[in-house]
């Protein structure tokens, strides 16, 4: 069945969640292709960091179906977790483990989920260390690191474990200006490399340089959809050109 | 512009201030201060004095030096006191292989233990008590904390050599000092004979041992979303930390006994050591708890994220830093239960209180000398809570440098 769909890896229809009474998500739809680069912005409270959660199951979503690469989420705890090995994600407070070395922190959920050996799974962390720039820090801890270089770990972390989809939820947002482009310039260069990547982000140099579709979030809802063209030079709706003129201007 | 002037090369810090003008600042910078200083410095030396003078001209030590044995095992058989012997020797040995080992703060342990045994062994002063078997044996033990650190620096001998040793050797001492019914060479020793330093370690150590697997279970049954497991838990950790420990201690001497079928005994020290387990499990339970609560959330939300089960999460992300938290509690916790194992004088044990007890009231002419029994306890006390805390505060400093986020 997944295979005449190929192209399509995550498929959400009429995804609903709620905190207590509060309606979070309201209703999204939204089809993702293989190796797609999707960026999801909108203002605070819009919705859009509890969506790109609800796709790992970090949040549950109460109504709707939401099927990646195949496997529909829901209560069954093995479609869960399979899920979660298909999908690495990456937080805005970097959330590495700050009692593990960077090696450690890389190698943990290979040598555990996946059982690797720890030859294996080293060897991996440091090719992936080599690629984010930092092989040199592998034997410190998170502590030690400047921002940039714990999400650059971070990324590595979830690379680890060969995923086939790629979450970011605000990856640059607690991030020093001076640190931001070390991290775009690896997520750029993870897009370049043909990963299936979902970015909430606020940084449209990004967007506009790699995304190949962007979805303007506004109170649980998506509010406009189309190529980063589409989006800066002819927005449909009035709350679009409104927050990009906001977030824009400076 | 006179005043503004660049200097030239690099600014040195300020010199910290000599000792003189240190007191002038700190104890005579007023009149209140100075007069605290003239009325509690003559008062301290005071005291130290006589402290001092007290304890080595006027103090009556003859209760201890009479019966150190007492105060070491209590009425443990003096014929059989080579049971013992192989404990402490065996403990003495895979502490010195951990100085080999490890280092640190286990080579001060262990130099300590190794000095105070040799200097009982070689004291050059002539007592009944402290005969040459005695100065031997503890000569040999001093060699054998050395033989144990050296072994304990080779390579071949691996960290998990030395773990699995401290696993088993508590087993083998207490199978050696319980002993066996009917076999000759190794009769059983009821414990009603064992007492002195014996007990007060047996009972905190053991006590130390059982309560932490006791009271991280309680703290994480507290936090499961099972309703019988959480009830459960809270129930336990509530009730017990309700009751002050002597009603506990009463419940497990008499009360257990009661309700127990008439044939069935249970030994009386381990009825207390299920007390002081079970009420040091309540206390660690909810020091844990509240390690496992000052873990952030985002650490589960990333180990979940790359995969790893609730299982794996708990061990390797959540726990590890939840303890880390909380280990100088913990320790303090453990400090006061080493303490606190003095109430079981109450249910009719002899620990090390209730020996200098039963020996101030052995001959009339010691019952002058319970300040000294009494001091020479505390200091005994005071000594082993100080190398507690002390390794505390090692461990802190150490996995300190590691948590920083």
């Amino acid at each position: 069945m997944a295979k005449n769909k190929a192209d399509i890896i995550i498929s959400c229809t009429d995804v609903n969640k709620w905190f207590d009474d509060f309606h979070a998500l309201k209703g999204i739809n939204m089809e993702i292709k293989r190796g797609e680069v999707i960026v999801i912005f909108g203002p605070s409270g819009s919705g859009k960091s509890t969506f790109i959660r609800t796709l790992n199951r970090l949040e549950e979503h109460q109504k709707g179906t939401i099927i990646i690469d195949g496997v529909e989420l829901g209560h069954d705890v093995r479609n869960i977790e399979k899920i979660r090995m298909e999908t690495g994600m990456v937080f805005q407070q970097f959330n590495l483990f700050p009692h593990l070395t960077v090696l450690q922190n890389i190698t943990m959920a290979p040598k555990w989920v996946r059982k690797w050996s720890s030859e294996k799974a080293e060897k991996v962390a440091m090719e992936l260390l080599e690629r984010v720039g930092i092989p040199e820090q592998a034997y410190k801890f998170p502590g030690q690191l400047s921002g940039g270089q714990q999400q650059r770990v971070a990324i590595a972390r979830a690379l680890a474990m060969q995923p086939t989809i790629m979450l970011f939820d605000e990856p640059t947002s607690a991030l020093d200006p001076e640190m931001i482009k070390e991290v775009l310039d690896v997520m750029i260069q993870l897009a370049k490399s043909g990963m299936t990547m979902i970015v909430v982000t606020h940084e449209m140099g990004f967007a506009r340089a790699v995304a190949d579709r962007m979805f303007f979030f506004d109170e649980g809802q998506i509010v406009e959809s189309g190529s980063p063209t589409d989006i800066f030079k002819r927005p449909k709706q009035d709350r679009t050109k409104l927050f990009l003129s906001q977030i824009l201007q400076h | 512009m006179e005043n503004i002037r660049t200097t030239k090369g690099a600014i040195r810090p300020p010199q910290p201030p000599g000792p003189l003008k240190w007191v002038r600042d700190n104890l005579f910078n007023n009149w209140y201060n100075t007069l605290l200083t003239v009325v509690l410095v003559p008062t301290v030396l005071f005291v130290l004095v006589q402290s001092i003078l007290w304890v080595f001209t006027k103090a009556d030590w003859r209760p201890i030096i009479e019966n150190p044995m007492l105060f070491a095992v209590g009425q443990y058989p003096r014929d059989q006191l080579w049971r013992v012997a192989i404990g402490l020797s065996g403990i003495m040995f895979l502490m010195g292989a951990s100085w080999g080992k490890w280092g640190g703060l286990l080579r001060t342990i262990s130099l300590s233990f190794a000095i105070v045994f040799a200097f009982l062994a070689l004291l050059p002063v002539q007592l009944e008590t402290l005969d040459t078997d005695l100065r031997i044996y503890l000569g040999s033990t001093v060699l054998l904390i050395f033989i144990g650190a050296w072994l304990g620096r080779l390579k071949a001998v691996k960290k998990a050599y030395i773990l699995i040793g401290w696993a088993i050797m508590p087993i083998i001492s207490i199978i050696f000092l319980i002993g066996f019914e009917g076999v000759e060479k190794i009769p059983e020793v009821s414990t009603t004979f064992w007492g002195g330093l014996l007990v007060t370690f047996l009972l905190s150590a053991g006590g130390i041992l059982a309560s932490f697997p006791i009271g991280l279970a309680l703290a994480l049954g507290r936090r499961s979303s099972l309703p019988v497991v959480k009830g459960f838990s809270i129930a336990f950790i509530e009730t017990v930390r309700g009751v002050p420990l002597v009603t506990i201690l009463f419940m497990f001497s008499i009360i257990l006994v009661l309700l127990l079928p008439a044939d069935s005994s249970l030994d009386r020290l381990f009825r207390a050591w299920m007390a002081v387990t079970f009420f040091s499990a309540a206390y660690t339970a909810e020091n844990i708890r509240g390690g496992l609560q000052a873990v952030p959330i985002g650490q589960i939300e990333a180990a979940k994220a790359v995969g790893m089960n609730a299982f794996q999460t708990m061990l390797f992300i959540v726990m590890p830093q939840a303890l880390r938290a909380v280990l100088p509690t913990i320790v303090g916790q453990f400090i006061s239960l080493f303490k606190d194992t003095t109430l079981v004088v109450i249910v009719g044990i002899n620990d090390l209180l209730g020996i200098g007890r039963s020996v101030i009231n052995m001959e009339p002419a010691f019952l002058q000398l319970d300040l000294e029994v009494y001091m020479f306890i505390a200091a005994v006390y005071w000594v082993f809570s100080y190398f507690m805390s002390r390794a505390s505060a090692r461990l802190e400093t150490t996995m300190g440098t590691r948590t920083t986020l």
